[in-house]
């Protein structure tokens, strides 16, 4: 099947349904490449710069597990999604998992039938609006003109929101997130809403950033995360413990650079094991000693990914915020190696 | 003598040499009688020039100076403002910076360019000969392999695929031809089989890495991208849905109720929903109907959708070519002994098809122009490189009309040329008949 | 191929079912329904597989659930309470209306540059010819884009009408224009406003009586009563007359700049996404229609002008008596088909966030509740109904209009 299209073309019509038996972890490694879908473009989170090459806070996820499964950070297809595609994808089989900023729901966890293996970032969603409009809360936006980019949870929010404060507002739907900053900046809507990590990189874009502000409510949590299909809970195990190990290593202050120093001379125990140069959790999730070694070396720790694509040094200019730490007063808390 | 002199007398003046012609009128020749024969005819139509002239004058100068001092050399957009300074002009920068990801998607190795454009310059040799028809018809034997090759240019990998691919058809058109002459529907369905064979067989004795050390290095179909996708789903489902919708077209006029009733339903159904409804079918529902875990990629369902969208519409046009012809021409054939299949292969179909081209043509243009639709359902053609990866940049976010203007020019270009050729045709075969 | 000598009976080979016509159609047949039947099982036996695998099934009961999100534009009553099922036929209404207003307006750009396009003046003629080059070369899809992206950047925001001393003055003090919308004055329906509706209605009977009896009477006796004057007499006299007597029950609701800082309240809004998704479809179809416009005039042979010049008929006799009803014939099919396009095009109302049925049912609510199948086979379902609706009008039409040969 792998070989061409135009042979998967001819065949597929005579192709018999005993490829599904296998666990994705096998198909993967069989495979030699890991289908990893993302958004079509999210400046810091996914998206392709000007060689075509995918960069971003998601994409350094998934470069991550194939890193500790295919021992090639690189061995990646990164499967653009939309909104609407983005689940049909990941159920149909086409990718083996998403890493595109998607809201750990109830009913997305529950009736969608998808497991979110973590959370990668803690989001909410805020209200950007220009500083000459002389607004402070979004509870003074009534009346106004909200636009709101489509096939996200923001929709909803939003509805209960304005619903819950009794205030009224014109919904404007935008399909990318280029289109919604042409409309708001042409004054085609008051106010631009969506998470407050993508309109800080929105703002981060314009001409004039200073012209801008984001509204101190944040009227959703929005727990974004990689996820997995239900039922595959080998698979689930392993990108849940990419993640972990990322953030495992920041808090334990092991780094892309000292990694290799770190794992020959530790003397902390937690290290060893999550290095495995101790114990045999690489065994047991099915994959050999070095996995999360690797995983770690690929984009760095959990804090290195941050700030090199979303922190505070980059044109995005996130702060940590709730996904600072645990030990430092935020949310990002990853379950003990052992 | 008297007759001479009465003459003399009556006339005061007899001119001895010609008079040498005088230009006309100032108003009645040249440019001035053009201008008011076909400008100011009449006060209304003189009106009507003073607006038309007005309408151009308003458009070309907001237009001009902003193409005219147009930037073609900046790193981003905002470098782009900081050279304008203030001005208004374009910045076609993005243009000579981001031109390889608007032909060619952001994910095609770019060394590997020159496969593609040679694809390009061998499709015009490959259609010349069915183009135009005074062509020596040997060519055509280039347009029957140009499939493979382009297919082995643009995704590369092993060479094996294309070659067994070609030697299918080619085992199934041997046996065809060999039954064929016992019955139509053997050597139809003796060709099939036979081409089935062997591509099965020939699956099996292709090593599974065959494309690992390949000449040409295999390229994934979702590495496809930017007009390149456009002219790829174009030319690919044009050419696949024309004989799909010759067989839907005869369909439909057969007079065996069950495969009338399929070819109606299937037509009407696939006529009567927008093709965005099928790409959404393609994406998010159609690998549903594959066997669990089969994987089939995104482009090959979509070339399946629209392939049976134009096939239903192309089916259409030439329902109308063979309605056309007159009923003496189904007589004739029927008198000079020929059975159903041969009536139509040498009787009917080529001159229904004659008829039918100007339509198939048309349908083409609207087909290749329904291409950039594949930009709602996340696939980076040209338009969706423009609404995808090039305005989310940091660097370009913000230029719209530079890079919709270079779409719509391209898409113009292409367009405007096969809608001249198609008018070309239709004097062409319309002189035919006399 | 009716054979002469029968092939003697009661001798059955099985190659007669291929060779012998009177089995053959019947042999071809059953192939045809087991091929269908077994592509058909085949795909459903994918589809069951493939959804027992994941654990999901096929379940229209979403429908009944709250939708969830609001609806700018919407013609029936909608909150984010209202069930899904609402908010697709919210998009259903919203489809229908956008598709109606382009096709009027697309047949009246079509006629004119179609007209235009055959004009005497050379530079008339040749900016029509370009205009029809120039839209129907490109994709739709590229024009809804460049349209709703130049009345987004072109028109003023909402921000400049608002205040006591706003900078931007409304047109007449009722209409403006905006790249939120256009906002226009609403009539309130006071008490009698109905006599003076049913009168208008009376009037605009009257109107059409009278020309009956006119063109009657022109017929009968030549006598040629005058038609334009008193038409419009009769349509708005009365109505006025009416209108004043009664106290002038129907106000206007004019858009009112004071009453929120971020939008005009008040009045008919037409959200811009509705005008852009219009115009673009209009001027983009009405390329086509002057196509077909130009080739139905020109279809009309010489003539058919020139007979009815020499039976002394004015030119624009000509064109409404003579030219028109024959080119009309040839115009209104193709014309249909384009309606029919409008109606498939105005999907793409996705684009500039027109809440269409694809925005709603194919848009929003699947991605909301994840139910791909479900909503997709609705949304096929709306459209092949509209369609084959259309295409049922467009063959009563075809048959009425049918030369009668004899």
């Amino acid at each position: 099947m792998k070989k061409s299209v135009l042979l998967g073309a001819l065949t597929v019509a005579g192709l018999a349904a005993g490829a599904a038996a296998a666990g994705t972890l096998d198909d993967v490694k069989a495979r030699g490449k890991l289908n990893c879908g993302v958004t079509t473009g999210l400046v810091g989170f996914a998206a392709p710069d000007a060689n075509g090459e995918w960069k971003g806070f998601d994409v350094a996820v998934c470069r991550a597990v194939a890193a500790a499964v295919l021992n090639d950070p690189t061995a990646v297809e990164f499967v653009p999604t939309t909104g609407k595609t983005r689940f049909t994808a990941l159920a149909s089989g086409e990718i083996d998992m998403l890493a595109r900023n998607t809201t750990w729901t109830f009913s997305r966890d529950v009736d969608l039938k998808f497991t979110f293996v973590g959370v990668n970032y803690y989001d909410g969603q805020g209200f950007m609006v220009p500083k000459a409009l002389g607004v402070t809360s979004a509870k003074e936006l009534d009346g106004a003109t909200v636009c709101i980019q489509t096939g996200t949870t923001t929709e909803l929010n939003l509805a209960d929101f304005f619903r819950a404060n009794n205030i009224s507002y014109e919904p404007v739907p935008i399909e990318t997130n280029a289109e919604g900053q042409q409309q708001y900046l042409a004054g085609a809507c008051d106010t631009y809403t969506t998470d407050a990590s993508g309109l800080a990189a929105t703002r981060a874009t314009f001409e004039n950033p200073g012209d801008h502000v984001l509204l101190p409510e944040i009227i959703s949590k929005e727990p974004l995360g990689p996820l997995v299909r239900h039922g595959d809970d080998e698979w689930g195990d392993v990108v849940r413990w990419t993640l972990n190990a990322l953030i495992t290593a920041e808090e334990l202050g092991v780094t892309s650079t000292n990694i290799n120093e770190m794992a020959a001379n530790t003397t902390n125990p937690e290290v060893a094991r999550l290095l495995g140069t101790e114990g045999t959790l690489g065994e047991m999730l099915g994959l050999d000693a070095e996995w999360s070694k690797r995983a770690i070396a690929a984009e760095g720790n959990y804090g290195e990914v941050f700030a090199k694509n979303i922190g505070e040094e980059t044109p995005i200019g996130l702060a940590r915020g709730l996904n600072a730490q645990w030990t430092n007063g935020g949310l990002i808390y990853s379950p003990p190696f052992r | 003598m008297p007759m001479s002199d009465t003459h003399a007398h009556s006339v005061a003046f007899v001119r001895t040499e010609e008079v040498p012609t005088a230009p006309p009128p100032s108003n009645a020749a040249g440019p001035a009688k053009w201008v008011k024969d076909n400008l100011f005819a009449t006060p209304l139509n003189g009106l009507l020039t003073l607006v038309a002239l007005y309408f151009i004058y308003a458009i070309l100068s907001s237009a001009l100076p902003w193409i005219m001092g147009g930037i073609w050399q900046a790193p981003s957009l905002a470098a782009c403002r900081e050279i304008l300074d203030g001005a208004s002009a374009a910045c076609f920068a993005v243009l000579s910076e981001r031109w390889n990801q608007l032909l060619f998607g952001f994910q095609y190795p770019d060394d590997q360019y020159w496969r593609p454009g040679l694809a390009f310059i061998l499709l015009f040799v490959a259609a010349a000969p069915v183009l135009f028809f005074d062509l020596p018809r040997k060519l055509l034997a280039f347009t029957a392999i140009y499939p493979f090759i382009a297919y082995y240019l643009l995704w590369g990998g092993t060479v094996f695929v294309p070659i067994l691919a070609f030697v299918g058809i080619v085992g199934g058109f041997l046996v065809y031809q060999r039954l064929v002459a016992g019955s139509f529907a053997a050597g139809f369905f003796g060709g099939i089989i036979a081409a089935f064979v062997i591509w099965t067989i020939g699956g099996w004795l292709i090593p599974d890495n065959a494309s690992a050390n390949a000449a040409l290095p295999a390229v994934p179909s979702r590495y496809m991208g930017g007009f390149m996708l456009n002219m790829m789903l174009g030319v690919t489902c044009v050419s696949l849905s024309v004989p799909i919708g010759i067989a839907l077209a005869l369909g439909r006029q057969s007079s065996m109720p069950l495969i009338k009733w399929i070819c109606v339903v299937f037509i009407e159904f696939i006529r009567g929903v927008p093709l965005i409804t099928l790409l959404f079918v393609a994406n998010v529902m159609l690998a549903y109907f594959f066997p669990p875990g089969s994987g089939v990629d995104l482009f090959l369902r979509v070339v399946i959708m629209i392939t049976m969208f134009s096939a239903a519409y192309i089916a259409e046009v030439i329902r109308g070519g063979l309605a056309a012809l007159p009923k003496g021409q189904y007589e004739a054939a029927d008198s000079l002994g020929l059975d159903y299949p041969q009536a139509m292969r040498l009787i009917i179909l080529p001159q229904a098809l004659k008829i039918s081209i100007p339509g198939i043509v048309n349908v083409a243009v609207g087909l290749f122009k329904d291409t950039t639709l594949v930009s709602v359902i996340s696939m980076f053609d040209m338009v969706g490189m423009i609404r995808g990866p090039i305005l989310a940049s940091t660097e370009w976010n913000g230029v719209y009309w530079e890079l919709f203007g270079f779409a719509a020019l391209l898409f113009f270009i292409v367009c405007y040329g096969i809608s001249q050729y198609s008018q070309w045709l239709e004097r062409r075969l319309a002189t035919d008949h006399r | 191929m009716t054979t002469l000598t029968d092939p003697p009976q009661g001798s059955f080979h099985l190659s007669m079912l291929i060779n012998d016509t009177r089995y053959r159609s019947m042999t071809f047949q059953v192939i045809a329904f087991i091929l269908l039947s077994l592509s058909v099982g085949y795909l459903y036996s994918n589809l069951a597989a493939n959804l027992q695998a994941q654990g999901l099934r096929i379940d229209f009961s979403f429908l009944g659930a709250p939708a969830g999100y609001d609806i700018n534009q919407r013609l029936i009553e909608y909150t984010s309470q209202s069930t899904n099922a609402r908010a697709a036929i919210v998009g259903i209404l919203n489809t229908l209306l956008v598709a109606f207003l382009a096709c009027l307006m697309a047949t009246v750009f079509g006629v004119f540059a179609g007209v235009l396009r055959l004009s005497n003046n050379w530079l008339v003629s040749k900016i029509m010819a370009f205009y029809v080059e120039i839209f129907r070369n490109i994709p739709v899809l590229i024009w809804i884009l460049i349209i709703y992206g130049i009345m987004t950047v072109s028109m003023p925001g909402a921000r400049p009408y608002l205040g006591e001393n706003p900078e931007r003055e409304m047109l007449f003090g009722m209409f403006a224009f905006t790249n939120r919308g256009v906002y226009s004055p609403a009539p309130i329906w006071g008490e009698g406003s109905m006599v003076v509706v049913a009168v208008f209605i009376l009037s605009i009977i009257g109107t059409i009586g009278y020309r009956r009896y006119a063109t009657n009477l022109l017929y009968k006796t030549g006598q040629l009563l005058p038609m334009g004057w008193p038409s419009l007499v009769i349509l708005f006299v009365p109505t006025i007359a009416i209108f004043l007597l009664m106290g002038q029950p129907i106000g206007l609701d004019l858009p009112d700049p004071l009453a929120n800082r971020f939008n005009l309240r008040g009045g008919i809004q037409i959200g811009a996404p509705l005008i852009a998704i219009w115009f673009a479809l209009s001027i983009y179809t009405g390329a086509f229609i002057a196509e077909n416009v130009r080739a139905g005039i020109q279809a009309v042979s010489r003539g058919q002008t020139e007979a009815a010049s020499a039976l002394g008929l004015r030119s624009g006799r000509v064109m409404s008596l003579v030219v028109l009803p024959q080119a009309l014939r040839v115009i209104i099919p193709p014309l249909i088909s384009q309606y029919l396009n409008i109606t498939k095009n105005s999907s793409l109302a996705i684009l500039v966030g027109y809440a269409d049925v694809t925005a709603t049912l194919g848009g929003i609510t699947l991605n909301q509740t994840g139910r791909a199948i479900e909503c997709v086979v609705l949304m096929m379902l709306f459209y092949l109904t509209i369609s084959l609706l259309i295409s049922a009008v467009m063959n009563v039409y075809n048959n009425s209009v049918k030369l009668k040969e004899r």
